[in-house]
């Protein structure tokens, strides 16, 4: 750089606050913010608009923002950056925020604070954030001297993506935004309680391995932590090795194929019947960048009993937490893997294990996943299926919460990982709509579908507008039953059909709200109909919204009844 | 069982939050929590008395790990180690009783550390039942005031490995 005053080349420049966190933003690879302007991020907007290389889009809600952070980040692997203004503005992040932390997303939230000056005397517009997120992020900073931020910015990245990701949030009061000091971005990082575990047990990789070639009846558990890892490689090649069969968490959807001979679908309470049986039947269960959730395991005295279990995964503490586990593996999924598989090709390991994989094919051949047809009624699975069948299975499919996400995971097939988006640990109903815009903000010309059900769906609705506003060709496909559907399965199976406040009447007209923003509406009564619609749909350049009516007695099969064992299910 | 962590952790803003809040949310009982500088600014030492079976302590140990504040956890229940409470207990002392109460004191190698017109204010360090035992021996006189530390504790001798005696 030249200057045309000497004496300022030997100074290094002195850059405000904001400038300095526009930098630093740029210096991380960030190429998109989701946020929402207010008073006490003025200075950091102001910076914005003065920024060319990070596009700013405005959301409807900050809800929205940290979402569509989230979705950002769970379809490109990179993290989501959200920003909102004190007080309010940083509050309505926290929904988002506890989201990312359940299923381990990096994300990096920042919010504007009061002055310094005004710091605890309740402002206006003043929220203690920190305070607030702290049980729900990995890490949160408040900054108190614009001499920390650089810094602060740059462990909050590295926080937020290595290690188990997950959300770190900064807060930033407004003087510092405007205050100015030195830019010089840190080259090395020093966080020495944060340790991240770069060598793999060869002593338990062996053990695990012997484990395995012992296995009359194992079965490979996968979830979330494979796709973070990029390992789904690694459980290919394992699988070629093995041939054992596999099931995964509602996270781990996409780490291997689902149309794969090998693939049992999903485990848990609204798993397939042949992936509950084979872990119920296991003798050896292998468990993969997975938690061994309560969704997943029903009632744990009867979970694994029979079976020795090997556990993978980058965070200590999820070892034993709630299974016990004979052989862990604390470690990063792929390096592991790697290390794993080395084992069982050099040794030539397999197990035998035809009698099981008969068994399974007997248990697959019984009990499939299956809907009845009823002429003229538009099932909500065949909708599913359709959008499969439209999109090849390429499409990146978005989800709300409730039935509508079940009967995603179930009759969508996932070919490959980070294409299924869905709020698996906290089930938060609205993630689905705002989650889609990060994904196509970071996938401009794929196929976005977001599958909602008609009580979601309300829940960020007003996003149709930063849809509309950036031109994004996001499809919602409404599975409309008029009800809370999944709560409304619950009264009618365990509270006597007591259907208390699960009736959704004074909707709005979905067509006519499309159309409201601007985004084409069209509403689908017949079965024939589906397709035509999910066609246009898909090769419009426009946001459609397709209200697919459906009945509201269509339940989530197969079930197992919260509390209970896996092999317990209803409708199966 | 009662286990004492002893924990250190970066001296940064909020780290006691951090890790009381970890307890309480995932509903582990504290005893006790004592903190203080160490040698090294930069470094705290919490001194962390738990109670629960293995599983729970090795699920506080992870979890206690996880918080990146946390640079070093041990717990010292598995080693040979010493540990200290401080009290400091003010008792009703009417002049013709001080004799009585001074000869308490002395048993329990405490002191006397203030004398007011009606009461005294004793210190007393050391395990959790010598403190006990003497906050029990000064309650017929009448207690006025108590505060207790909560525990803090030291690993015995040289923990270097190498290291032959």
């Amino acid at each position: 750089m030249t200057s045309k005053n000497p004496i300022n080349t030997a100074q290094p420049e002195e850059l405000t606050g904001a400038q300095i966190l526009l930098k630093a933003l740029a210096a991380e690879g960030v190429e998109v913010i989701f946020g929402y302007p207010g008073g006490q991020v003025l200075p950091i907007y102001d910076e914005i608009y003065r920024t060319k290389n990070i596009t700013h889009i405005l959301t409807r809600h900050e809800q929205g923002a940290v979402h569509a952070a989230d979705g950002y980040a769970r379809s490109t692997g990179k993290p989501g950056v959200c920003l909102a203004t004190s007080g309010p503005g940083a509050t309505n992040l926290v929904t988002g925020i506890a989201n990312a932390y359940m299923d381990s997303v990096p994300i990096v939230a920042i919010t504007g604070q009061v002055p310094s000056a005004l710091l605890g005397r309740d402002s206006f517009q003043e929220a203690d954030i920190v305070g607030i997120t702290t049980p729900i992020t990995k890490y949160s900073y408040l900054v108190k001297d614009v001499k920390d931020l650089a810094r602060v910015i740059h462990e909050a990245f590295h926080i937020a993506t290595t290690g188990r990701p997950g959300p770190v949030l900064i807060d930033i009061p407004k003087d510092i935004t405007t205050e100015k000091t030195e830019f010089i971005y840190p080259p090395s990082l020093e966080l020495p309680g944060y340790r991240l575990k770069s060598t793999v047990n060869l002593e338990q990789v062996n053990k695990a391995a012997e484990a395995i070639v012992k296995a009359k009846q194992p079965v490979l558990f996968v979830g979330g932590g494979v796709i973070s890892s990029g390992a789904s490689e690694e459980i290919g090649k394992l699988i070629e090795l093995t041939d054992i069969p596999l099931t995964y968490s509602l996270m781990g959807k996409g780490a291997f194929p689902d149309n794969r001979e090998q693939c049992l679908g999903m485990l848990g309470m609204h798993g397939t019947a042949y992936a509950n049986y084979a872990a119920y039947e296991s003798d050896l269960i292998f468990g993969i960048g997975v938690r061994f959730d309560d969704r997943v395991t029903g009632r744990l005295d009867t979970f694994g009993t029979q079976a020795k279990i090997i556990h993978i995964d980058i965070d200590p503490a999820e070892i034993g937490k709630n299974v016990q586990v004979d052989i862990p593996l604390a470690g990063d999924v792929k390096k592991v893997l790697q290390e794993l598989n080395k084992v069982l090709e050099n040794k030539g390991y397999r197990p035998a294990i035809e009698p099981w994989k008969q068994k399974i094919a007997e248990w697959k051949n019984k009990y499939p996943l299956k809907y009845e047809t009823v002429p003229g009624v538009i099932k909500p699975q065949f909708v599913v299926e359709q959008i499969y069948a439209a999109t090849n299975g390429e499409a990146y499919i978005c989800t709300e919460v409730g039935q509508n996400q079940m009967w995603a995971a179930q009759y969508y097939s996932s070919l490959k990982p980070r294409n299924f988006i869905t709020s698996g640990g906290l089930g938060t109903m609205g993630f689905g709509l705002p989650a889609a815009m990060g994904v196509q903000m970071a996938h401009p010309e794929a196929v976005v579908f977001n599958i909602a059900g008609d009580g979601s769906i309300q829940m960020n609705s007003q996003e149709f507008a930063t849809i509309v506003q950036n031109k994004l060709p996001i499809n919602v496909a409404i599975l409309n039953n008029h009800t809370l559907g999944m709560v409304r399965q619950w009264q009618e199976l365990f509270f006597d059909k007591h259907y208390s406040h699960t009736s959704m009447t004074g909707q709005p007209d979905f067509v006519k709200l499309a159309d409201a923003y601007g985004a084409v509406g069209l509403r689908v009564e017949k079965p024939e109909d589906v397709r035509p619609a999910l066609e246009e749909a898909i090769s419009s350049p426009k946001a459609y919204i397709l209200d697919f009516i459906i009945e509201a007695d269509e339940k989530v099969y197969p079930m197992v009844p919260a509390g209970c064992s896996i092999n317990n299910m209803l409708g199966r | 069982m009662k286990h004492t962590l002893a924990v250190n952790v970066e001296n940064r803003p909020g780290v006691l939050t951090r890790i009381a809040g970890l307890f309480a949310r995932r509903g582990y009982n504290i005893d006790s929590l004592a903190v203080g500088k160490t040698d090294n600014p930069l470094i705290s030492r919490m001194t962390i008395v738990v109670d629960g079976d293995d599983r729970v302590i090795e699920q506080v140990s992870k979890q206690l790990y996880k918080l990146i504040d946390v640079i070093k956890l041990t717990d010292l229940t598995t080693e040979e180690y010493v540990d200290r409470e401080m009290i400091l207990i003010k008792v009703n002392a009417d002049p013709a009783i001080r004799g009585e109460i001074m000869q308490i004191v002395d048993i329990f190698r405490a002191r006397i550390v203030d004398i007011g017109k009606n009461t005294v204010i004793i210190e007393a360090t050391g395990d959790e039942s010598k403190i006990n035992a003497i906050e029990s021996a000064l309650r017929p006189f009448g207690i006025k005031e108590v505060v207790r530390t909560g525990r803090i504790a030291m690993s015995r001798g040289l923990k270097n490995k190498n290291y032959k005696s």
